[in-house]
Parts: C-alpha cells; structure tokens; sequence
C-alpha cells in the first residue's frame, strides 16, 4: 500500500468514528494547550517582575526621614522631617567606604504645558550622578553632567511618555516646556524603560537639585523633603552599607540607645527578591496544575483508545482474514494515531498560544512563548496518542486472526 | 485427474480451557481437489468451524500438517500466512464480519487494498464483484443499512473480489430466510461452474445438497465422506418462486371473491 492510500484510509477510519476521533482529540488539545498556556503565565510573570525591578538599578539603598514604624494616621514615610542637608554632605564625604554615588533627590507631581498641551506628571530635582544610579540615558540629547546637575539652570531631561504628550512627534530638545508657569528647556529625552513599581518609569521630568529648590520649594531649607538614593561600589555590600549609614545618621541626630531611628533606609532588591520568589512559586504551582491537566488528558485518551480496543481489533481480525499483514495493520494504526495526535497537537499549540497572549495582555505580562515546554507537551500527549492507538494493533497483529475476529475483552 | 488443492494429513486442534483440554479436532486426514464442490456437515460442536478456519488459515493446527496448494503452511510466517489469505483465499464468514460505518463498497475493496491494487482497478473489481452478487446499486450502504441477506451478499462479493481460486464459506446461509438461501448459494454454485473450489460448512441437508461432495465430522473426525450429485441451486430458487407466486395469485383470487360476496 502507497502512503498516500494509507493516509487516505487513516483520515477515513478517523473521519468514520467522529465521536471517538474528537474526544481522543480534545484530550490531545486541552492538555497541550493548558501546560502551554500555564508555563506561559508562570514565566511571563516572571518575566515582568524581573523587569520591574530591574528598572530600579541594583545595588542601590533608599534613604527617606521621618520614623522606621509610623503609624498610618499620621502619614507615611517621611512625614516628619528629619534628614539635613547636612547629613547628605556627610554621606557624599567618602566616610563610608562602600558608598559610591549619593543622589538626593525631591519629587511632586504637577502640571506641565508646552505650546500644544498639558501634562500631569511626575517632577524630580536631582543631580547627575541619579542618572548613573539608575543607569538610565538620554536617547536624544543628555543628561545632567556635574556641572548642569549643581547648577540652577532651569533645563528638563524628560521621559519618553511626557516627550509624547508634550511635544508629540516634534523633538522637544531645544524645546520649552513650562513647570508651574516656569519655563524650562528641554536638553534630554531618556530611553524608555517602560513599567517600574511606582507606575510608569517613563513618565517623568528631571530638573536639577538646586532649580528644584528654587522653583518649587521657593527657597533653601535645612530639611530634605525627599529621598536619597544611596548606591554601593559593589554588590553584597547592603547589610554592612545599612549599618554603617545608621550608625552615622543616629549619631548626627544624637539618638541614644533607646530612641528608634527617625530615618528610613530600604533595600529594594530585597523587596524585588521577596517578589520574585513568590512569582516563582506562582509559576510552579501553575506548572504543577499544566502538568496535571496533561495527565488528565493523557489518561482521557488512554481510555477512549482502551474502550475502542474491543471494536479495533475485530476490525484487525477481519483486515487480517482478507490478507492484511502484521506490518499492514501496524502501519494503519500508526498512521492513524499519528494523524490524531499531530492535528490534535497542532491545535493544541493554537490554542495554547492564544491562551498564553490573552494572559500577557490581560494581565501585562510579557507575551512569553515556552517552546521547550510546548515541546514536551505535544511529545506527551502524541505520545500517549500514539502509544494508545497503537497498542491494540501491536497486540492484534500477534494473534492468530480468529482470535481476534472473536476477541471479546 | 484435477489437482489437489488442499492436503491434510493427522489434523488436530486443541484448545487449553483452564485446567481442561477440548480437543475439536482429533486427527482429520481430508484431499480437496481443485474445482469440486464441498460440504461439511455435523452436529454442532463437532468441528466444523475449526477445520474451516484452519483451511482458511485464520488458525494454527496444534498437530498435523497442512498444505495448500502443495505449500505447507506450518512453520510460515504471518505475513506469508497472509499472503495466502488474501491471494488462494476468499472467506465467507457467518457472522458477515464487514467493517461497521463503511460502505459495501470500501469493504469489498478491502482485500485488494493489501495486494497493492491501484485505486481505480480497486474501484472497477469491487463494483464488478458487487454487481455480481446484485448489489450493484448498493454500493454506498453501510452494513446498518442492508438487509441480513444483503450482507452476506457484500461478504461474497469481498470474497470472490480478489479472484482467489478457493472460496471458504462458514455457514453461510445460517442467518437467512430460506429464499435468500437459495440466492447465496446460486451465487456460490455459480463460481463453482467458473471453475472454483468451494467449501462450505453446513448442518442444514439441503445446502449440502448443492455440493458434490459431502463430509460428516463428529466429536473431531470425519465420520463419512461421500460423493454425490448436486442439486441446482438456480433450480431451487426458482421453483420456490413460481411457488410463491402462485401462493400470491391464490390470494388474490380468494380477496377479490370476498370483496364481491360483501
Ligand atoms: N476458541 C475456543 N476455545 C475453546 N474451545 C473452543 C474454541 N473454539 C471452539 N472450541 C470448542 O471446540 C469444539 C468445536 O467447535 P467448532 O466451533 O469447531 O464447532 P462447530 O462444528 O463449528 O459447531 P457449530 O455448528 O455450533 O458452529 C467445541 O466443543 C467448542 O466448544
Ligand atoms: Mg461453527
């Protein structure tokens, strides 16, 4: 018999027994389809944890004043002032060995306005060592080297999300962009570094310390109404870098032993870690349910294909009585499951696929497709196909064709 | 002298039941010359269907040898073994054995599939076969769609499709009516007439009749084995008609009278 006859013939007997054709089948898609569509979701919130975090710089510490534990009602971190110009210039003096670069840094958010448009966004004083910090560049333009950064000039590096709704396709360097009335010129876009914890990273307005200062706190203060973002010469350094800022802030602001600290200092890769990890455990409880489902599947088209055994090899029996051979049957059958279980396979993938970037876009995940998984599954679940369709030909075929042509159960 | 076709010699067929041994056959020697007619007759359990299926090669003897057309068949190999099945043999079974939801058609077709046939020569022979069995305008049927003696007929037309010289049929007429007993073995006597060794299990004395041959097992050994005559089956069949077509007018007259009496 010809290839072509025997895929003829497999698609017919297929076609003959719909019923059985489409529940073997559904086992076949709905177990490739979930593992997929699981590992899927797993990795791809995996995948946008890391990102997030990553978005932040590593090896950095956050510094903010006001009390360790406040209560809720009367504000939240920072709150009560604490932190002085003074302590940041005792930071920025190289008395802590593992602090590399220091960045105060103030925020709000306010309006902003070019000739076209109006923007609520976010607006950070900070001086240019932030940028290394953060590891984030200008794609056009710059940002602040020491100069500017210490300077009062009234210049904006802006992100990719206030670029676009300001100054829409126009590039805004050289531009000028107005902060509560005051205008500034724009001298840096930076590249996009899309979502971080807080929101949007890119929807952001950097302007230098002192302008900051100036223009929206009108006038110098000896409080810091902000942040400080501290990072270390090298990884690892966290726990003895935490310790050595407490020790010289609580001595500046003459605590004693019994006093709580009225600073705090975060460690965000310790937050990212803990993120993650519960990410992670996500991805494998959701691995363990697609590996499950896949079972289900796998045992569905057993039993479909063990039912149909009774049937199968009384149809052996008489192809076997009209001269077919051993290798005739065989070949039939294989032809057969292989045909279910790639089709079967195939839409499993499909669905598998559609159901993996539904997730990503519903959930923002990045749209990850897991083709090592993909991989094991379809060679699974064809497996358990085509093992089972196989099966009661390879036991068929030893029989003396009587037996099968009485085969009962 | 017409060859000999098939040569048995010390046949035994055992079956393992448990703990106890049923012997169906208990050392059958038995010629079949090519060309000749054949029954086998006997109470039921005698054999007979045992002795069909090692003719037919669906079974292994336990003990004896067995040629077909001066070919021993002990010791081939299943695939030789079907070989033979599906180029000396064509097997009618009592039970018709056609594939469920697949046409008469396909299931005719089938022998020629494992014979390498192409499609079209496939199509051309299971038609002819078909329609040499009078099912020509049945060829899309499923086997839920045909009467019993209908698929019997579609299992003739499977058996003779591939033009073996031997055609094996295991009672046969056993599910039929009368009438269409006939009809089944006008088409079987016809092959015979073609030139065709037919054997038949039966235990109904007027299908054997049909044959020229008949052999009597009992308790797994031939008993008598005698020469004979046959009847014609075409005959048969169409005195039975001519009967009944004048059972048919005698009703009819005997309505009509009623009709004017009223
Ligand atoms: N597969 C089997 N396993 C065990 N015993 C069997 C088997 N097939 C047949 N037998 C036994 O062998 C003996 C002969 O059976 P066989 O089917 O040849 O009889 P038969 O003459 O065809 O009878 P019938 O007219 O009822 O069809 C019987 O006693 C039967 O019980
Ligand atoms: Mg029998």
């Amino acid at each position: 018999m010809n290839i072509f006859t025997t895929f003829k013939l497999a698609i017919r007997a297929l076609w003959r027994n719909k019923v059985r054709t489409l529940l073997t089948m559904l086992g076949i898609v709905f177990g490739i389809g979930a593992v997929i569509a699981m590992v899927a979701g797993g990795q791809g919130a995996q995948a946008s944890v890391k990102e997030v975090f990553d978005s932040l710089g590593t090896n950095v510490l956050v510094l903010s004043g006001g009390a360790q534990r406040t209560a809720g009602a009367s504000g939240g971190a920072g709150s009560r002032q604490s932190l002085t110009w003074e302590d940041v210039k005792a930071l920025e003096s190289g008395e802590i060995s593992s602090i590399k670069w220091v960045a105060p840094t103030m925020s709000t958010r306010t309006q902003a306005a070019s000739e076209e448009a109006n923007w609520n966004t976010s607006v950070t004083g900070t001086t240019s060592v932030w940028f290394k910090i953060r590891n984030w560049e200008a794609s056009r333009g710059a940002t602040f080297d020491e100069d500017t950064g210490n300077s009062t000039a009234k210049i904006a590096v802006i992100g990719q999300t206030v670029a676009t709704q300001l100054f829409a396709n126009t590039n805004p360097i050289g531009q000028t962009l107005r902060i509560n009335g005051q205008p500034f010129e724009v001298t840096g876009v930076l590249v996009t570094k899309g979502q971080g914890p807080r929101g949007d990273n890119d929807d952001t307005i950097i302007i230098p310390l002192k302008t900051y200062q100036q223009k929206m706190e009108k006038g110098l203060a000896k409080y810091l109404k902000g942040e400080v973002l501290l990072s270390m010469v090298e990884e690892g350094q966290a726990q003895r870098t935490i310790a050595q800022v407490t020790a010289l802030l609580r001595d500046r602001h003459k605590l004693d032993g019994a006093d709580e600290d009225d600073f705090r200092i975060r460690n965000p890769a310790e937050f990212a870690q803990a993120q993650k990890d519960s990410t992670e455990r996500i991805a494998t409880l959701l691995a363990i349910v697609a590996a499950v489902s896949l079972l289900i599947g796998g045992i569905g088209v057993m039993n479909i294909m063990l039912v149909s055994v009774i049937e199968r090899t009384r149809e052996i029996g008489i192809r076997m009585a009209v001269g077919a051979k051993p290798i005739d049957v065989m070949t039939q059958f294989l032809v057969e499951s292989l045909v279910l279980a790639s089709v079967g396979g195939l839409l499993g993938l499909a669905l598998g696929y559609g159901a993996a970037q539904y997730m990503a876009g519903y959930f923002g995940w990045k749209f990850f497709f897991p083709m090592e998984t993909a991989g094991i599954a379809f060679g699974v679940a064809g497996g358990v196909g085509v093992g089972f369709g196989l099966y009661p030909a390879i036991r068929a075929a030893q029989l003396d064709p009587i037996t099968a042509l009485r085969y009962e159960s | 002298m017409p060859p000999t076709l098939i040569e048995m010699r010390g046949i035994q067929r055992t079956y393992v039941m448990g703990d106890n041994l049923v012997h169906a056959l208990r050392g059958v020697d038995l010629d079949i010359d090519a060309g000749s007619s054949i029954a086998i007759m006997g109470t039921s359990g005698s054999g007979k269907s045992t002795m069909m299926n090692i003719m037919g090669c669906l079974d292994q003897p336990t003990k004896g040898t067995y040629k077909i057309n001066g070919k021993n068949v002990s010791g081939m190999s299943k695939s030789e073994l079907a070989n033979i099945r599906g180029r000396m043999i064509g097997f009618v079974f009592q039970s018709f054995n056609l594939l469920s939801r697949t046409s008469a058609l396909e299931n005719v077709e089938m022998p020629l599939l494992y014979q390498g046939v192409s499609s079209r020569d496939r199509h051309k022979r299971a038609m002819a076969a078909l329609a040499a069995v009078g099912l020509q305008d049945r060829e899309d049927h499923h086997s839920s769609q045909l009467s019993g003696g209908q698929q019997q007929r579609v299992a003739i037309a499977r058996a003779l499709v591939g033009d073996a010289p031997i055609i094996m049929a295991d009672e046969p007429t056993g599910a039929l009516d009368t009438r269409t007993s006939y009809e089944v073995m006008g088409i079987l006597q016809g092959l015979v007439a073609k030139g065709k060794t037919l054997i038949i299990v039966t235990h109904e004395a007027d299908i054997a009749a049909y044959a020229s041959r008949v052999i009597t097992l009992r308790d797994g050994l031939i008993v008598e084995d005698r020469q004979q005559t046959p009847i014609d089956a075409a005959a048969a069949l169409a005195k039975v008609t001519a009967e009944r077509e004048v059972a048919d007018l005698a009703l009819a007259e005997k309505n009509k009278r009623a009709e004017k009496a009223s």
